[in-house]
């Protein structure tokens, strides 16, 4: 770890300069306490915002709800609201983790942590992600759990979280603010960003901007089935995760939210698969065909090609658990 | 009145309360007068060549940093490996002896500081410039080297009768290749030790599974005479065969408290444990087997193909379960290995049985399937009259029995032969055979009763968490009759006697062994003392009984601290052997098991989820039934672990495996183990040793994982052959 300065912030407002990209939030330190011991972050300077007066949740207008961003994963899950409005959200977040990281883990945390990519975590390796410009162990190497949508050449990582996948199914969005005190919003699905050919940039954050807050709409009509597909049964990430919000009317499609975890450098909102699905009737051949419009310019890497097939059959599977057709609804 | 403590008896672990509180001292918890001085391993990144530059000097001045160790200023070492007429667990390892790089994370530095963070900040200040030379890092079927000898003194090929023409005349015939990958023994403690030097004597506190070899590799490292070398292990937080020898951070530590005269301390990290201690190879099995239409085996083969590490002579003898499991007309059991520049490759819990089970038990479920047969059914079938390996009789053979009683308890009746469809998840039932070899290793032990009735035992044994202290309490308990909390066991320490060490599934039959006979000679002392007492003269020494703390002799008796004061006055000791004797060489032993697994496969995803185990095992007399359950409930979560889940990802372009941690390279968790069912078959073997007892520490790992594959087998009639068996290898092939 490389020696740091520490500073406990007693009040978002004493956010100012000392903000920079030189700089990073400290809040549950789950991941970044972690890559600052491999020395993958070098932050000359933390600034420990677990103090600030950010882990309520609070009810918002039009059924909306305000959950700040030190509110635990275990807090966030357990929350009477969220069970009852947004199980997609709780699902996804006790899909995740161990009870012990998700006590600890935060709202703002977790949507900022950092892939799982192999060769991002040994630094005796190539990474563009870590060193822009070194090469990509990946590509040639071990990518069983990289992504099949939206990579790039420099880059084929996978964004990890659970709970992202769940808030961009749920439209829901994030309040930034800068060391100016000047605020944003943005959704959830506009913060992560494809790699593109700056693959160090996991999302649109400028230097120094904080999420203080993440907005949940209220819920759409419909079942939420959160889907985590691993190799093992606890604390393993997502090969592929799904999360669909369905509501049919007469056996027809009249409301469907459908986001991927696992398999791109963001959690990936099925657009395509929606649009596919929008208004036709709810059978087995519509989500095959919902899916593969999803998934048309998905692409392998060698070790992780079975995640197009994996990621197909799981949205089908869901698809099929939300309308209600296998009786055996699964979280 | 029965004692609680007698062998056989579910007794708590003694050493329980300790290691929950956190009173054990493990290696780097050993206290000190003054804080040792901490050490961390600079790695190297490349699998061979040379240190061409190492500049240390920005290290050096980092903050806390005392000292930065190199090739270029350690003390002297004699060459790694020599010499060479000895055991790779007491040659030299020596540790930055020379430039020469023998494998990716290979220590070139070791930085020691005055705390864990200083050391490790400034170890990433040492730059290392290399030059790489040219290096083979996979191993597979090409592997040609015939080995030496395997691990366990087998040989490397065997062959009985005529393997060719049994084959090519068999009515049903089966040539399937299966592999296995690297895997990480995974012990929970990292290897850790702590060394402390005054100029004249090395204290070493480790965490190793044999203790004398640690003495004598020191010595043979360090150049130091023996005697000036005390190893002290009383805790080890599991090793499973990575620690049977010492290994890369306790030469560095000593060279580190050597070279300062100050105590250092280095803890591997857990993504150093990965190349810095031992690993298994991974392997390539080709097997073929012949049998009749009617199911009766004729020929058997198998060929294995592994790694072997460059300078480290260790041969897994991978094809054990098909030399001894099954009868047959023919058989051939061939090993050829390839040497690479890895880290050391060496025995991981059941070496051979493990990963030979897993593919020749589903290679012997292929060929049931092939004949028609019931997979239970088939290996009744085929058990053998005598071992088909080596021709000699069975000591006891108990497998049948065990697939029998197995079968009726997990309801192999309600077996559908197609498999089974349960909404959307495919539900198959799976067995394996379980076999492993029976060991007894040269022990010896002393042990004192004092006059207040406190009953001593000491012996250089260790207990790796396997419950060595419990069950010796309980052998000293039982056949003096006292209580256990009048007994205290003394492992762990190089000043003791020489014991047997853990490894092999040996320890308790061995270690054990030796104890009951110095009770024996003790109670002989006690007798005789008695003898002599005017008061017992006319009672009945025939009849003599040790219980409550007091010889018992017909209606009289006597308290065993009055003997002792008598004989003593202070306190009585004996001395206690064991060494392998005629049956060994006449017989073969083995522990047995047969082992059932019911998985659910899901249809959409592929993913595999187990719903139940359940194990018969005879290892002859059960020492604890608490401890024993726990011992084989480990090996078969193990079990499971193999079949659907480890696998260390070795990226061949630098020799490195990559998921070097608990997120990535992945154990079977909590929510991955149904209920298990364990039942013991007890049957004590007087041939195996004193206590009639046998080896069950890798007992169920050498099975559980096939049971588990061939129930994926039977739920989506798809035969995986490369392990581990990932949802990726059957989504596509799915019913």
């Amino acid at each position: 770890m490389r020696p740091f300065d520490y500073q406990r912030i007693g009040a978002v407002e004493e956010i100012g300069a000392q903000a920079s990209d030189r700089a990073s939030f400290l809040a549950g330190g789950t991941n970044l306490v972690d890559l600052m011991k491999h020395e993958i972050e070098t932050p000359e300077q933390l600034l420990d915002i677990s103090r600030l007066d950010l882990a309520r949740i609070e009810d918002g207008e039009d059924g909306s709800l305000q959950v700040g961003t030190l509110v635990t994963n275990t807090a966030l899950a357990s929350d009477a609201r969220v069970r009852q409005r947004w199980p997609l959200l709780s699902a996804a977040l006790l899909a995740g983790a161990t009870a012990q990281l998700r006590n600890r883990a935060t709202t703002g945390g977790n949507l900022l942590q950092r892939t799982r990519c192999y060769y991002f975590y040994d630094t005796a390796r190539p990474c563009n992600k870590r060193n822009p410009g070194e090469g990509c162990g990946a590509f040639s190497g071990h990518n069983r759990i990289h992504a099949i949508l939206g990579a790039s050449e420099q880059c084929i990582a996978t964004h990890p979280s659970d709970m992202a996948v769940a808030m961009v199914a749920l439209d829901a969005g994030v309040r930034l603010r800068a060391p100016d005190g000047s605020e944003r919003e943005l959704p959830v699905e506009e913060l992560h960003r494809l790699p593109g050919d700056e693959p160090q940039r996991d999302t649109v954050l400028a230097p120094g901007e904080l999420i203080t807050w993440v907005h949940l709409p209220a819920p759409p009509p419909g079942r939420q089935v959160y889907r985590k597909v691993r190799d093992r049964s606890s604390y393993a990430f997502a090969l592929v995760s799904v999360g669909v919000i369905l509501a049919l009317k007469d056996g027809t499609v009249s409301s469907v939210r459908i986001a991927f975890g696992g398999v791109a450098h963001k959690p990936w909102r099925a657009r395509k698969a929606e649009a596919a699905l929008q208004g036709r009737p709810a059978t087995e051949e519509a989500f095959l065909k919902a899916a593969n419009a999803e998934l048309a310019d998905a692409k392998g890497y060698g070790g992780n090609d079975f995640k197009i097939p994996l990621a197909r059959r799981t949205l089908v599977a869901v698809l099929r658990d939300a309308a209600g057709k296998t009786g055996e609804a699964r979280a | 009145m029965m004692n609680p403590a007698a062998i056989g008896q579910p007794f708590d672990r003694v050493d329980g309360p300790l290691k929950v509180s956190g009173a054990a001292t493990y290696a780097a918890e050993h206290p000190l007068d003054h804080q040792p001085l901490v050490g961390w391993i600079v790695e190297a990144t490349i699998p061979a060549g040379r240190i061409k530059a190492l500049e240390t000097s920005a290290a050096e001045a980092s903050a806390g940093v005392v000292a930065v160790l190199t090739h270029r200023n350690s003390p002297s070492q004699v060459p790694f490996g020599e010499p060479d007429d000895e055991g790779r667990f007491t040659q030299s390892r020596a540790m930055l002896g020379s430039d020469h790089i023998r494998y990716h994370g290979f220590p070139v530095a070791l930085v020691i500081a005055d705390t864990l963070a200083n050391a490790r900040h400034a170890a990433g200040l040492v730059e290392v410039t290399c030059e790489p030379a040219d290096a083979v890092t996979a191993a597979g079927e090409e592997a040609d080297e015939k080995p030496d000898e395997l691990d366990g003194g087998l040989e490397a090929d065997i062959t009985r009768g005529d393997f060719e023409q049994a084959y090519s005349s068999a009515e049903v015939t089966l040539d399937v290749t299966y592999s296995t990958p690297n895997q990480a023994a995974a012990a929970m403690e990292p290897h850790a030790t702590m060394a402390v030097y005054d100029g004249n004597e090395l204290w070493v506190y480790t965490s190793v599974q044999l203790i004398g070899p640690a003495v004598q590799v020191l010595a043979n490292t360090l150049k130091l005479n023996p005697d000036r070398i005390r190893v002290l292990s009383p805790y080890i937080g599991g090793g499973f065969g990575s620690k049977l020898g010492l290994h890369n951070e306790a030469i560095l530590a000593c060279l580190g408290a050597m070279y300062l005269e100050r105590p250092v301390k280095v803890v591997q990290h857990r993504r150093q444990v990965f190349h810095n201690a031992p690993h298994r190879g991974n392997s390539v099995q080709r097997i073929r087997l012949g049998a009749s239409r009617d199911g009766k085996l004729q020929a058997i083969s198998h060929e294995s193909f592994m790694p072997t590490a460059r300078g480290y002579a260790f041969a897994e003898p991978s094809g054990a379960p098909a030399r001894t499991t099954y009868r047959t007309d023919a058989l051939v059991s061939r090993h050829r290995v390839k040497t690479v520049d890895m880290s050391l490759i060496d025995s991981c819990r059941a070496p051979g049985h493990a990963i030979g089970s897993l593919a020749f038990e589903s290679a012997i479920d292929e060929m049931a399937y092939r004949c028609g047969q019931d997979p239970v059914e088939f290996r009744l079938a085929n058990m053998p009259e005598k071992d088909p390996g080596s021709g000699k009789p069975f000591s006891s053979h108990d497998l049948a029995e065990c697939l029998r009683e197995g079968a009726a308890r997990f309801g192999w009746g309600k077996r559908q032969p197609q498999g089974e469809v349960r909404g959307r998840q495919l539900v198959g039932y799976g067995v394996a055979s379980t076999i492993r070899m029976n060991i007894l290793v040269k022990s010896k032990t002393r042990i004192r009763l004092s006059a207040d009735g406190t009953l001593t035992a000491w012996a250089n044994m260790t207990d790796i968490g396997t419950g060595t202290y419990t069950i010796l309490t309980q052998v000293a308990a039982d056949l003096l009759g006292l209580p256990a909390e009048r007994i205290e066991i003394e492992l762990g320490d190089s000043a003791y006697p020489a014991s047997c060490g853990s490894g092999g599934s040996f320890g308790a039959g061995s270690s054990g062994s030796a104890l009951r006979d110095a009770c024996l000679r003790l109670r002989e002392k006690l007798v005789e003392i008695a003898r002599k007492q005017e008061s017992l003269k006319d009672a009945d020494f025939d009849g003599a009984l040790f219980e409550g703390g007091k010889l018992v002799l017909g209606s009289k008796q006597v308290s065993l601290t009055e003997l002792v004061r008598q004989g003593g006055p202070d306190y009585l000791e004996a001395d206690g052997k064991v060494a392998p004797g005629e049956d060994r060489g006449k017989y073969s032993q083995h522990s047995y098991g047969a082992q059932f697994a019911e998985v659910h496969v899901d249809r959409d995803t592929g993913e595999v989820r187990v719903q139940r185990l359940l194990g018969v095992f005879s290892a002859g007399r059960i020492l604890n039934r608490k401890t024993a359950r726990s011992q084989l409930l480990g090996g078969m979560v193990w079990g499971v672990s193999y079949a659907l889940l480890e696998e260390l990802m070795l990226d061949e372009r630098y020799g490195a495996f990559m998921n070097r941690d608990f997120a990535e390279y992945h154990l079977a968790v909590n929510r991955d183990i149904p209920e298990v069912e364990i039942h013991f078959r007890e049957q004590p073997d007087m041939r195996s040793n004193p206590l009639g007892s046998k080896g069950i520490g890798e007992l169920s790992i050498s099975g559980a994982g096939a049971a588990v594959a061939n129930a994926v087998y039977h739920a989506t009639g798809v035969r995986v052959r490369d392990f581990p068996i990932t949802l990726d290898k059957l989504l596509e092939q799915l019913p």
